[in-house]
């Protein structure tokens, strides 16, 4: 992690229209731009911290690029720094979509168009895949974290729950076992 | 009056869809297609192309499109107003509490629990997408090649994937 830098608005701005304008698939594949942005270039947030901001972002309505970038905001600016975040990470989509909109006729992209993308979409599946990695290097380091993920992993594997779930499940799980360890005088 | 109509869609549907983009698709068809009737099931589908194929939140891309096709500009802005307002209500009540507990060893350890399962659910989006994506021995040789990448440089993401691009429109 780089020595941290003072988020102004203006940095935190450009930081997520940089999101915005290079996620191609939605949700999770914006992941890796984020963290690089947020946690590797800027060094606003600890892997940890960023890996929060993610439950949450996921365990709240809405856009998880959005929800991301409001709490980041909100941690680093408050409201402006909000209002900066949202800006950035949604102009690029606006602005392209309302130019496509107002000018496209026919739906079929160009082949070239369409290409790109094909080569495009392997690459988000593994830099999703890198990051999955990359950030379970840290937190898959003791027995507990290990045999949750397990769990995880099982449950989401053979069922079709929603994340939020597992996420709220996992948070209450985390809450009791650490209730049962203080009652033996065990501190976190 | 249309811009409060296109809003209040747009905050119903991003009230109601929880894990991101992909979820909020068939809420999207249901408030735009079949209720309103604002679009016809060729321009949804229209608007899922561009959206695949446009950098961004796919939520916003759908709410910016359709919010267009509607009523124009004011539209999309209407549009994505209502996508957001239910995010930012959500996520600052958590930002709140996070903050006014920060510390608790309750809530630490609540988050402890969390993260391995986070790890899983980012593990879990990249084999739904690759199973929607990796098909034959190009995209499998695109997909490796990125991931050695990844793993081994410092690469920036963003030349990574118009590298991909690139590399896309060579082989396909």
């Amino acid at each position: 992690m780089p020595a941290p830098r003072n988020p102004t608005l203006s940095t935190l701005f450009w930081s997520f229209f940089r999101v915005g304008a290079f996620t191609f698939g939605g949700g999770l594949a914006m992941l890796p731009v984020m963290q690089r942005e947020i946690v590797d270039r800027q060094g606003w947030q600890s892997e940890h911290e960023f890996v929060d901001v993610l439950a949450i972002a996921q365990s709240s309505p809405g856009a998880i690029a959005i929800n991301t970038a409001i709490f980041t905001g909100y941690k680093l600016l408050g409201v402006p720094g909000v209002a900066v975040a949202i800006a950035g990470v949604v102009l690029p989509s606006f602005l392209i979509i309302t130019v496509l909109a107002a000018t496209l006729t026919a739906a079929e992209p160009p082949l070239l168009l369409t290409k790109f993308f094909l080569g495009i979409r392997p690459a988000v599946v593994a830099l999703i895949l890198a990051a999955a990695i990359g950030i379970g290097r840290n937190v898959l380091i003791d027995r507990f974290n290990i045999m949750l993920a397990a769990v995880a992993l099982g449950v989401s594997l053979v069922s079709n729950i929603h994340p939020a779930i597992l996420i709220a499940g996992a948070a209450l799980f985390g809450y009791l076992h650490q209730q049962l360890l203080s009652r033996r005088g065990v501190r976190p | 009056m249309i811009y409060l109509e296109l809003f209040i869609s747009f905050f119903t549907i991003g009230a109601f869809s929880f894990g991101g983009g992909y979820a909020m698709i068939p809420l999207i068809e249901r408030e735009l297609v079949r209720n309103q009737a604002w679009l016809t099931a060729q321009q949804f589908i229209d608007i899922l192309a561009i959206a695949e194929i446009t950098p961004g939140p796919v939520a916003i891309n759908a709410a910016t499109f359709a919010g267009y096709k509607v009523s124009g500009l004011l539209g999309g802005i209407a549009a994505n107003l209502g996508i957001v307002v239910p995010s930012l209500m959500a996520v600052m009540t958590m930002a709140y509490i996070v903050q006014r507990f920060q510390g608790a060893p309750l809530l630490k350890s609540a988050l402890a629990a969390v993260r391995p399962v986070v790890v899983v659910l980012i593990f879990m989006a990249a084999v739904t997408v690759g199973r929607q994506t990796i098909l034959d021995f190009k995209s499998a040789g695109i997909a490796v090649l990125a991931l050695t990448l990844m793993l081994r440089t410092k690469l920036n993401p963003i030349l990574l994937l118009i590298g991909a691009g690139i590399a896309g429109v060579i082989i396909f």
